[in-house]
């Protein structure tokens, strides 16, 4: 059964999807990633937190657009596991 | 040794603070929640100048290469031992081999992680505090990195079979989403008209995003000066004055359209009115505090704030005691 798994701000930030301005974003929806992919940033002054998946699986959603203001506990992705 | 095999956020090593330099320019640094260091301190058996680590949001990843004794306090959070849940506020025993893990914080901002012995790094002027401005104390003057190596004293306490003691629930902390925050008037407060004098207590401000070790910023409501001549030497914006020393816990109010409440790494003196400052006690609550979260100002005497320090010196001392008594 395909369990879908939400992934939660850790902090109230700032939530970017690329690395650097203009680099590639660091998961695309509908990507496969493994347990540990950084799927994204969250920053707060200046202090940067990647977002690693807890789960191997598919990447079904972003719920925050990259540059985003964001609460601590807000879903940020949603990953599709296959279990 | 403990290895950092994931650093956190901020994770920095922090004690009690570096004092005798104010005047020169450096503030103390030091736990940002001091109650909750000294809590960890004291059920690990440490000394109270003892070093720990302070975490930000999301806590480290560490191995430990020999056995001992730790305990975590401050924000609430999610703590394991080689991916076992430990409980916060007490203490735990942790062996050669294991890597405790911090998850995510539910309440609060910052923990507090005590080592039996202390964190080794270099004193600097008298203190281990990681001071990031001017890069010194702590590791190299600067928050964890992975790969990082903390040396750990060793341990001074002679009883090591120490029982297990939880700290009660009255002695924790427990940051909320709103914490009413006792301020005494600042040397500067006559600069504010009335109405903003008084609003400044009738009033709830939020904090924002923008709060560290060295100041938090607060919005919600814009503040007015009396008018006046500026004196010379003096800025020109209304909120600013002749420089002047700023005390720990300062409230600010840059051209008045949001506080700023410098922390425990801020600058030590400049040029803007200090219109209150936050009691030491109560310091350590705003420490634990996060946007969007509230407080509501509340004016109190100087007696009765060095009241409130004195009574947190009793507290921590029965603790001591109390711990004693029972282990």
């Amino acid at each position: 059964m395909p369990e879908i798994h939400e992934i939660a701000a850790p902090f109230p930030g700032v939530f970017y999807r690329r690395a650097a301005p203009g680099s590639a974003p660091l998961a695309e929806p509908e990507q496969v990633i493994a347990v540990g992919h950084v799927i994204a940033l969250v920053e707060v002054m200046k202090m940067f937190h990647e977002v690693q998946s807890a789960v191997a699986g598919r990447i079904t959603e972003f719920c925050a657009e990259d540059g985003d203001a964001v609460a601590m506990g807000q879903i940020i992705a949603k990953i599709e596991s296959q279990s | 040794m403990i290895t950092v095999i994931q650093p956190g956020l901020y994770t920095t090593v922090q004690d009690r603070g570096r004092f005798g330099f104010y005047g020169v320019g450096f503030p103390p640094s030091g736990s940002m929640d001091l109650y909750s260091s000294a809590v960890a301190n004291i059920l690990v058996g440490n000394p109270a100048n003892a070093a720990v680590l302070e975490t930000t949001f999301v806590g480290p990843t560490l191995e430990f290469e020999r056995n001992g004794r730790i305990a975590v306090t401050g924000a609430t959070a999610d703590i394991t031992i080689d991916g076992v849940s430990i409980q916060p506020w007490t203490i735990v025993e942790i062996k050669k081999g294991q890597v405790l893990a911090f998850g995510g914080i539910s309440a609060g901002v910052r923990n507090y992680l005590a080592i039996s012995g202390g964190i080794g790094v270099q004193p600097v002027m008298g203190s281990r505090s990681t001071y990031v401005a001017s890069n010194l104390g702590g590791v190299e003057g600067r928050a964890l990195l992975p790969g990082d190596r903390l040396e750990v004293l060793a341990d001074s306490e002679s009883r090591t079979n120490r029982n297990r003691f939880e700290i009660p629930e009255y002695l924790r902390v427990s940051p909320m989403p709103h914490h009413v925050i006792r301020i005494v008037p600042g040397l500067c407060n006559y600069l504010l008209d009335p109405q903003s004098q008084q609003l400044l207590t009738a009033e709830t401000f939020t904090v924002s995003t923008e709060a560290n070790r060295t100041g938090y910023r607060l919005t919600g409501h814009q503040l007015s000066f009396i008018e006046r001549e500026q004196p010379f030497g003096a800025g020109s914006d209304p909120s600013n004055v002749v420089n002047l020393g700023y005390p720990v816990g300062s409230l600010q109010a840059p051209s008045g359209t949001e506080l700023i409440c410098l922390m425990r790494d801020a600058v030590t003196g400049g040029g803007y009115a200090t219109l209150a400052t936050v009691i030491s006690v109560d310091l350590d609550i705003l420490a634990q505090m996060k946007f969007p979260e509230t407080v509501l100002f509340e004016t109190i005497s100087m007696e009765a704030a060095l009241q409130l320090r004195a009574e947190r010196g009793k507290r921590l001392q029965s603790l001591v005691e109390l711990i004693d008594a029972v282990t």
